[in-house]
Parts: structure tokens; C-alpha cells; sequence
């Protein structure tokens, strides 16, 4: 225990530190690195977002926005839901620009948790979920997921994890890690057990132009669901936008006044400057988009078949920029491969049970890098996966 | 999208991809891919392959020029017959027709500003039907074929991240 160890809450203290991390520290100790362990595009923000900002820093750009942001911000992503999800949102009442995704989900839990009341939190997963449930004194029930289920959330999964405690459902697909996602039936058979618990539904959706089959469904569109979720976008992964840290939610009014209240006392206002750039991505970005997303496709293809001849179970990922390949025929955990795989052969992957316990046995592999990098990465693996089983 | 579309995009800007690599990125036979790719070799739809060089990194000054030319069409040939005497030359890399306010744009490379001079003074301007040429140096290089020149595009990402 270390010396201000008292001076810190009960809290914090109970949060372990994020398993990503350690793995990040052993990474960075080593030279040579392919890595497949990113998670983020491997793309910089398009120039043409890039230069929009410039120009409103050159026009004196630096001043605070409204709490809620920019009108015109708001107004472009009323139209973006209505044009991609089909759901009406006020852009003065519904809509609140965040700091990231990441900042909508720690003041949606804040505004939402009672001391004691449970979140749902589908496994494997984002890793923040939890810690910020605890956060805000409330209890992360995990519920787990399964390959072969393609980490679909299943009803009798849900069904058993749900007490009179519970408050608030994570669903987050496209999903980080595994690269799975929902279809509409999936999402409609999980409807009537969230409205008869009462449940409100945080909806993570920040991987949603990465559908690369199938079409891209949020829970909120289906019947009775708009009023009890909250949808949370950004512009980190389809604008390849990840250091500007901006980000929305959009849900009903009482709860965005509620999670404003939140964010006027501890941000104000995310930065004006990503707010600028969010406008032009909007208005103009989606061609470039559709090239990365073209890209990602390519490359998704060539790490899950490539994983699948060194003899690798790999789930055929649908969404995100991550496969989630299984190591458990080696008998190693996934920390235990992971450590290899970077000490023997210098390929960076993160463990699967950073993402949650369920996750053990598989690892993820972000295939947001070049196409060599990606080929000579496989290959490595393939190496050690042979040296392993011949010893 | 055609396969044929999917290969040519993918191959504008990785030449080297090979026939294994693109087999699984479009999760075709690699057969199939090696065939259509021979196929478009044949019918001229890929003309070639080259590869982008910083000469300058490799410490071998060049000099290139981009000629504006105003030549008077030949009767039935238009501007044809005259742009095919002018790419013939070795030295001349690129020949495009362009509207306003001349007619072909000639880029030609050479050794030394003098080697260019001379083909211009010497080949280009005497060629019947040229009327006139306006040549341009090149005094620096930013981007070409995508690749821009100065700065390598390293990539700043932390190496993991949730």
C-alpha cells in the first residue's frame, strides 16, 4: 500500500487498473513492434476536416461554445440520425456534443445510477463500461457472450442476469472486441424483456458505419425503445477522428437535460475547434469515409482468412475494425499467448480478458494496419503457433 | 463492384499486392485473380508497373520540365500524328492534349537543365506543326502519385489502446 493509499476513496480504489494498460507498458519496452493491438483507424482525419479546422481557428474560433454545442453541430446530427437510423431528435432538447463517447457514457451513468442499482453489461466488451458503472456507485453485472453466438446478446443470457435492481442496459455493436453486431431481429427479440424491467438502454454506437454486412440497426428505432435509450455516436472511427474527442448522445429530453446538467458543471463545453471539424466530416466527409470503410473491408477479409490458414478459429467479425480470434487449442491463456506472441515474435495483440473474463481464450487483433504489416503479423503467429505445438 | 474494378483499385496503389494477398482480401480463387490480371495485361487495361522514387534521397539530381505546346492540327489527324512524334522521344515522360490556351503538355526529363534545352531547342520546337513551346522547371517535388515527398507519414498511434 502505498503512502496517500488512505487519502484515496473506497471507490477508486476498488477499480483494478485497465488490463490494457499493463499490456501497453510491456509493449512499449519492446522494440520492433508490429502491432496489431491499436484501437483506433490507422487513417489521419481526412484533410479536408483538417483544413476546415484550421480555417476556424483563422477565423478566431476559440471561444466557448453553449453547453449542449454548436446549433449547427446539433442540427447536422438530427439529419445524420434521421438519414441513417430514421429517428427524430431535437437538436436544442435531445441532442448533447461530449467530449467522446467515452465522457456520454460517464455522465449518462452518473445521471442515472442509484447508489446499489445494477448496469448490464454484455461481455466481452469496451473497457469502460464497468468501471464507470462503479464509478457512479452502481454494480456492473456482467453478462457473457459467446463466439458461437457471434457475441450476439441472447435473450436467456439477459434473462438470468436481470434482478429488481437492474437500471441500465449496455449494448455496443458494432462490439468491440469481437467485431459482432445485432441485426434487427436479434435487437427485437431482446425489446419486451428491457420494457418490462424497466429498463433504459445505452447504446454505444460508435462503430456504426463499420457494418461491413448487413445493415446497421440501432435499438432505438424499434417500436417503444426511442423514449429509453440513449444513443451514443461519435466521429472517432468513421472520420478517423480518435484525438479530437468529440462525441454525442441523443435520447429523450429529461435524461440530455440531466446529463447537461452534469457536463455545464464539469466540462462546460467540448472543445470548439472539434466541434468546427465535426461539421465538415458531417456535410462533407462521407466520401471519404466510404473509401476507409472500403479499405477496412479488404483488410478484414485478409486477416480472418489468413487467420483461418495457420489453422486459427476466427469468427467472421461484421462490424468495427477488430477480429477476436481464439488461441484456446494452444492451451495458453490469452495473456500467456499475448506475452509470447510480443516476446518471441514482436506482434502486439491485447488479450481477450482485458475485454471482460468471457473474453479468455481469444485475442484481438485490430486490423487497422498495413496490409504487409497485417500478412507478416499472421505470419509470426503462425510461427509460434507451430514452435508451441511441436514442443 | 466487378471483381476486375475491385483488383484494379486495389492494385493503383499497392502494385506489389500479389495475386495470394488480393485472392484473400476479395476472398476469390488466387487462380482466378493471376488469370483476370494477365487478361488485363493483355488488353492494355494495366499498361505497366513502376515504382515512385525520391531520386533526390538517393543522391541523383534530375531535372524534369513541363512544356506548354501549341501545334497546328493536321487535317484528318487532328492533334494525334503530332503527340505520337513527341512521345516517341525517350526523354519524354507524360503527353496530355489540354484545352485553353495551348495544346499539348509535354513533361520531359533529363540529366541537366542543358539536356533539356537541347531537346526542346533541338527535337521539339523543329517538328513541323509546332508552332510554339513555353518551358516550365520543376524547382521542387511535394507530391507525386500520392506519395508526398518530404515528411514519411509515420504512423503516431499508440502502439495498444483500448
Amino acid at each position: 500500500m502505498s503512502v496517500m493509499d488512505k487519502y484515496l476513496s473506497e471507490v477508486v480504489k476498488s477499480i483494478p487498473p485497465s488490463g490494457i494498460r499493463k499490456f501497453f507498458d510491456l509493449v512499449s519496452q519492446t522494440e520492433g513492434v508490429i502491432s496489431l493491438g491499436v484501437g483506433e483507424p490507422d487513417f489521419v482525419t481526412p484533410w479536408h476536416i483538417r483544413e476546415a479546422c484550421l480555417y476556424s481557428l483563422e477565423k478566431g474560433y476559440t471561444m466557448y461554445t453553449s453547453n449542449s454545442g454548436l446549433p449547427e453541430l446539433r442540427e447536422e446530427i438530427a439529419r445524420y440520425q434521421q438519414r441513417t437510423n430514421g429517428l427524430d431528435y431535437d437538436p436544442d432538447k435531445q441532442i448533447l456534443i461530449t467530449v467522446g463517447v467515452s465522457e456520454a457514457i460517464d455522465i449518462a451513468l452518473r445521471a442515472l445510477i442509484e447508489p446499489g442499482d445494477e448496469v448490464l453489461v454484455p461481455e466481452p466488451c469496451f473497457v469502460s463500461y464497468a468501471p464507470g458503472a462503479v464509478l457512479a456507485y452502481g454494480k456492473a453485472v456482467p453478462v457473457e457472450t459467446f463466439a458461437d453466438d457471434q457475441y450476439r446478446l441472447r435473450l436467456d443470457s439477459l434473462a438470468e442476469k436481470i434482478s429488481p435492481r437492474s437500471k441500465v442496459l449496455f449494448l455496443a455493436y458494432p462490439n468491440n472486441p469481437t467485431g459482432g453486431i445485432m441485426d434487427r431481429e436479434d435487437l427485437m427479440a431482446l425489446v419486451d424483456i428491457i420494457i418490462k424491467n424497466d429498463l433504459i438502454v445505452i447504446s454505444d454506437e460508435i462503430y456504426s458505419e463499420l457494418t461491413y454486412e448487413g445493415e446497421h440497426v440501432s435499438i432505438a428505432s424499434l417500436p417503444g425503445m426511442k423514449e429509453r435509450t440513449l444513443v451514443m455516436n461519435g466521429f472517432s472511427k468513421a472520420f478517423a477522428m480518435t484525438g479530437w474527442r468529440i462525441g454525442y448522445v441523443c435520447g429523450h429530453s429529461d435524461i440530455i437535460g440531466a446529463l447537461t446538467k452534469i457536463h455545464q458543471y464539469t466540462i462546460m463545453c467540448a472543445p470548439i475547434m472539434a466541434q468546427k471539424a465535426a461539421i465538415e466530416a458531417l456535410r462533407h466527409g462521407e466520401e471519404q469515409m466510404r473509401k476507409m470503410i472500403d479499405d477496412y473491408n479488404y483488410r478484414r477479409k485478409l486477416i480472418v482468412n489468413s487467420l483461418r490458414q495457420i489453422g486459427m478459429d476466427c469468427f467472421e467479425p461484421r462490424g468495427a475494425f477488430y477480429c477476436f480470434p481464439s488461441v484456446s487449442k494452444t492451451g495458453l491463456s490469452s495473456e500467456e499467448f499475448c506475452e509470447r506472441l510480443l516476446m518471441e515474435e514482436q506482434v502486439a495483440a491485447v488479450p481477450g480478458n482485458a475485454f471482460g473474463s468471457s473474453g479468455e481464450g481469444y485475442i484481438r487483433c485490430c486490423y487497422a494496419a498495413s496490409v504487409s504489416n497485417i500478412e507478416e503479423a499472421v505470419e509470426r503467429m503462425g510461427r509460434l503457433i507451430e514452435r508451441h505445438n511441436n514442443a | 463492384m466487378d471483381l476486375r474494378k475491385r483488383v484494379l483499385e486495389l492494385m493503383e496503389h499497392d502494385a506489389r499486392l500479389s495475386a495470394k494477398t488480393l485472392a484473400t482480401m476479395l476472398e476469390e480463387d488466387e487462380e482466378v485473380i493471376q488469370k483476370l490480371i494477365s487478361k488485363m495485361e493483355k488488353e492494355k487495361i494495366i499498361l505497366g508497373y513502376n515504382t515512385v522514387i525520391n531520386w533526390e534521397n538517393a543522391g541523383c539530381e534530375g531535372v524534369t520540365a513541363m512544356i506548354d505546346v501549341k501545334v497546328t492540327p493536321v487535317r484528318d489527324l487532328g492533334f494525334n500524328s503530332i503527340a505520337e512524334r513527341v512521345y516517341r522521344f525517350p526523354e519524354v515522360r507524360c503527353v496530355y492534349l489540354m484545352s485553353g490556351t495551348y495544346d499539348l503538355s509535354v513533361v520531359v526529363e533529363g540529366k541537366t537543365m542543358k539536356d533539356v534545352a537541347r531537346f526542346v531547342s533541338h527535337k521539339l520546337s523543329t517538328l513541323e506543326h509546332v508552332q510554339s513551346t513555353v518551358t516550365h522547371f520543376v524547382l521542387k517535388r511535394y507530391k507525386q502519385d500520392h506519395f508526398i515527398f518530404e515528411e514519411p507519414e509515420e504512423d503516431k498511434r499508440l502502439v495498444v489502446s483500448p
